[in-house]
């Protein structure tokens, strides 16, 4: 045999010979070819239902392919699934930890499952505490765990064993930034080490590390290769517009409605623009950006390939713009503030998920709630639109107090959840005719205004279908048709665009910056370092108090140093977050 | 105000009936056990066995148990030869009944003196061996008027009145139709709450103007309503199927189900109270459903019980209800008669009710 051969397939861990699976007759994967190699991180990358997990699992033998091949270490993963159940590590979305028990117990359990004992036991677990940080707490119960901790002890459960293949679904999902920086060390070491390592992720900005990328889309592999080679081919494409005066997302409105642009975000005070092609650059003097805007070439990012691979990003005009009448704020609200906490504070116990937390949010405004997991920016979020009771201080929307005359502050609320609660065994115009009518909507005004909305949102297509079987981004859709069906003054996003494939959450964002337009108030909740991009002013909160507050480029500002002059938000985020530590430690 | 409290009943409507599986999961139940529980359940007497102890073996005691042994309800008799035979057929459960007829039957009979014989029946399976013992009564007094040559002045015909013939469908259908809706009410309240919790739906209700009343009344009266309709597709059956006989009224039996279906809701919704999965809600609803049925008289006369069991028995729905039921299909409950056992219905309903919205606001909140 040729040797080279050898060398280079040997370099294959998994290799993926047009693999395409169904789910009761729906395609979920699609002709899909890859090799995976050893020693790099390969980033599995797309959006929720892009078929990440089902591929993870028809590698780990979980499942069987409907078509095409599927050689894990030369091996078919049905067929000699005990052989490699000792080489593979996989670790699922929600890995089963034993929240009862605690994190040494955890340990002990899967090593009797995976038959490591004796010596080789007490090595492994000693090897594996020391590399997850996690020595110090052994005695602790898995789920008083942090989200971090407990991926970190997933982690070390799918090590057992040593497995040469090392499967991650989502392994970042609910993990704050600090120790999402921490657990891709862990892992980037062991790849360094030579094992085979699938990482899967819907963030794109994380992907950007991965050695390699498996990009997918609705089940179809778009791109397999490195990233670098990716965004190295988007170079001169992606521009930065400062200095802007004016409205900048009407600066970005109109930018998109240039044949030269192809996608667009706002940045801070600046826009972000992708460039159908390199050179061809739009009309500045159309932008009506100001006298002093530029345009300037930036590093291209891989949300920038994906979105071009896809076709480009939706148009800047919402539709929604027309459709929505304009906010007028009844007599005696000031509209310097229409959402209004004061010394806000919620105990549980002993604890105080939120400190005498302080803002006031214009009409118009979007105001983000940034935070790690368990900080308190979901409790903040809460006692905001009603769903929790303030323990003391203020909250107020729209000059109305939410513990004195809850029911009507209610009615100025729109809310969408994180997960899109909608009911999923009604049809989407059952959805639409229940959400119209308990917020009091009757006859023919629930019918205009469902109407409205399936125009606006162009649901007509799937009005009989169940909501629970929508695509993603049309569940969004309409659990965004849902929450403005009463054209609330109000609006309450909690992550609205987690796990939405890119082009969806432009979309959604610019249906947000139309309300916006239009006097609509905008209070969100967000894990997304670039859905903070998007906001007027952030307000950071960690540990129950909001540590930091204003503009996303003053935050940067605040964290500006000479070995890191321009910051991103995730920089910020974490700096902050750590001078507070020092703080409280000091003090 | 009511368009609201409309929108909410009619979601609850849609989900229930939009898919096949949920229709099918609310009127499987109901023709299940309508097919199967007549006959599996069997309170009745025929097919028992009788022991006898004859201690006489004069004529007049040979005819008498004969007379025992030809009657429907006891095809085989066992003959006994000794007290401690009676004790142990009883115990191993091989005779529903054992009679012991006294040495000196005959002669006294036959002197036109009284007699006392001594029957033992089985109280593990008190509800069958009391309608036996009734059967076995019933001939003895016979056969004891028809000897006793002078005519006694005034005979005491025991006539079981309501279910002359104590035919056991009559007493178990109209059980039935107590039983079933329990089943279907709890499940649409309890569980439906419970899976709006794990959906988040029910956060998306919290931040609508709807008020905790509201979202209470929404699960309450889809749950009544789907009590009542089982309810009424039981009670039709056992009068047009099963040839029960009907002697009240349909209103005051749609009444009494609604009023058994408020204080179902009740108990429904402090279990989803109580419970954040639809897990735990599905035990709740079970760890209340098997105590409620075993303690309502159906399976045991509630007379029978001990204090504390009777005392929980009075704070059971259902107990109230099957009397309720019975009485208007076999005895002509008018109102009046029906009105000692619905003020405990609704006296039931109005304290979960009050307690489930306690509960409901302190967990909303």
């Amino acid at each position: 045999m040729n040797p080279a051969m050898t060398a280079s397939t040997d370099a294959i861990a998994i290799r993926l010979q047009a693999v395409s699976h169904t789910f009761a007759g729906r395609p979920a994967l699609c002709e899909l070819s890859a090799d995976i190699r050893r020693g790099v991180i390969t980033g599995l990358v797309g959006p929720d239902g892009a078929g990440k997990t089902t591929l993870m699992r028809l590698m780990a033998g979980l499942l069987k392919a409907s078509a095409g091949s599927i050689c894990v270490e030369g091996l078919d993963p049905v067929s000699a699934g005990d052989t490699l159940r000792l080489q593979l590590g996989y670790m699922p979305q929600k890995f089963g930890l034993y929240e009862d028990l605690t994190v040494l117990e955890n340990l002990r359990l899967y090593a009797d499952l995976r038959g490591v004992t004796g010596q080789a036991r007490a090595d492994s677990f000693e090897r594996l505490l020391a590399f997850t940080d996690l020595a110090r707490f052994t005695d602790r119960l898995a789920g008083k765990l942090s989200g971090g901790m407990k991926q970190k002890l997933g982690l070390a459960c799918t090590l057992l064993g040593s497995p040469r293949i090392l499967l991650l679904d989502e392994p970042c999902v609910g993990v704050d930034p600090i120790s999402r920086r921490e657990l891709w060390r862990m892992v980037s070491s062991l790849a360094d080490g030579g094992m085979a390592v699938l990482w899967s992720t819907s963030y794109l900005d994380e992907a950007e590390l991965c050695g390699e990328v498996l990009l997918m889309h609705e089940g179809r592999l778009q791109y397999s290769g490195s990233p670098q080679a990716l965004m190295d081919s988007m170079q001169g494409r992606s521009m930065l517009l400062q200095d802007i005066v004016g409205n900048r997302r009407q600066v970005l409105q109109r930018a998109l409605r240039s044949p030269a642009v192809i996608d667009g975000a706002l940045q801070g005070h600046a826009v972000r623009l992708v460039l159908r092609e390199a050179g061809v650059l739009p009309d500045l003097a159309s932008l009506q950006a100001g006298p002093d805007a530029s345009l300037q070439r930036v590093k291209p990012r891989l949300e920038d390939a994906f979105i071009d691979l896809l076709g480009g990003g939706p148009g800047g005009d919402s539709p929604l713009t027309e459709h929505m009448p304009p906010v007028r704020l009844p007599a005696g609200v000031d509209a310097e503030a229409v959402i209004v906490a004061e010394q806000l504070t919620r105990r549980f116990g002993d604890f105080v998920a939120t400190d005498h937390v302080d803002f006031r949010i214009r009409r118009g405004e979007i105001f983000g709630l940034l935070g790690p997991n368990g900080a308190g920016k979901s409790t903040t979020f809460k006692m905001m639109c009603g769903l929790l009771p303030v323990s003391s201080g203020e909250a107020r929307v729209m000059g109305l107090d939410l513990k004195k005359s809850a029911s009507q502050a209610r009615q100025q609320i729109g809310y969408m959840a994180q997960k899109f609660a909608l009911y999923g065994n009604l049809s989407v115009a059952q959805n639409l005719g229940f959400f119209a009518g308990i917020y009091g909507l009757s006859g023919a005004s629930q019918r205009a205004a469902v109407a409205d909305m399936v125009r606006v949102f162009g649901l007509q297509p799937f009005l009989a279908m169940n909501a629970g079987e929508l695509p993603l981004g049309f569940k969004q859709r309409l659990a965004l048709s849902c929450a403005l069906m009463h054209q609330p003054p109000l609006l309450f996003l909690d992550e609205p665009t987690s796990g939405v494939d890119p082009v969806s959450r432009r979309e959604f964002w610019s249906h947000i910056n139309g309300l916006v337009d239009k006097g609509v108030t905008v209070m969100v909740t967000t894990h997304f370092m670039d859905e903070a991009e998007y906001c007027d002013r952030i307000g950071l909160v960690y540990r129950g108090r909001m540590i930091a507050a204003g503009t996303p480029d003053a935050l940067k500002t605040m964290v500006a140093s000479a070995e890191l002059p321009d910051p991103s938000m995730e920089d910020a985020f974490i700096a902050l977050v750590e001078r507070d530590d020092r703080q409280r430690e000091a003090t | 105000m009511w368009q609201r409290l409309f929108t909410l009943i009619r979601k609850e409507m849609q989900a229930l009936l939009r898919s096949p599986q949920s229709r099918r999961l609310l009127i499987a139940p109901v023709l299940l056990q309508l097919l199967l529980f007549p006959f599996a359940a069997t309170l009745e007497v025929k097919n028992s066995t009788l022991a006898v102890f004859n201690q006489d073996g004069g004529a007049a005691s040979i005819e008498l148990v004969q007379r025992l042994a030809a009657t429907q309800a006891f095809p085989q008799v066992l003959m006994l030869h000794s007290q401690q035979e009676m004790q142990q057929v009883i115990d191993r459960q091989q005779a529903l009944l054992a009679i012991s007829l006294p040495q000196d039957l005959s002669r006294k009979l036959a002197a036109g003196q009284s007699v006392a014989a001594q029957a033992i029946i089985d109280g593990r399976r008190s509800n069958s061996a009391q309608i036996a013992y009734g059967y076995a009564l019933q001939v003895i007094q016979q056969f004891a008027a028809e000897r006793s040559h002078q005519l006694p002045p005034a005979r005491l015909v025991v006539q079981n009145l309501y279910n002359p013939n104590l035919e056991y469908r009559w007493f178990v259908l109209p059980s039935l139709v107590a039983i079933i809706t329990t089943i279907g009410c709890l499940m649409v309240t309890a569980l439906s709450l419970a899976r709006e919790r794990e959906e988040g739906t029910f956060e998306q209700l919290l931040v609508s103007p709807l008020t905790p009343g509201y979202i209470m009344a929404g699960k309450a009266l889809p749950g009544m309503l789907v009590a009542l309709v089982q309810g009424c597709i039981i009670a039709a059956a056992a009068v047009w199927v099963y040839h029960v006989p009907f002697s009240g009224t349909v209103g005051l039996l749609i009444v009494s189900m609604l009023c058994y279906g408020l204080s179902l809701v009740g108990f429904g919704l402090l279990i989803s109270a109580l419970s954040s999965n639809q897990q735990q809600a599905f035990l709740g609803s079970f760890a209340f459903m098997s105590p409620a049925v075993i303690l309502s008289g159906y399976m045991a006369p509630v007379e029978n019980m001990p204090l504390p069991l009777r005392l929980v028995s009075a704070v059971d729905p259902l107990s109230h209800f099957i009397i309720i039921v019975k009485g208007i299909f076999l005895k002509g409950y008018g109102f009046a008669e029906a009105w000692p056992q619905l003020w405990p219905l609704l006296a039931i309903a109005a304290s979960t009710l009050a307690l489930a919205y306690l509960m409901f606001l302190r967990r909303s909140h």
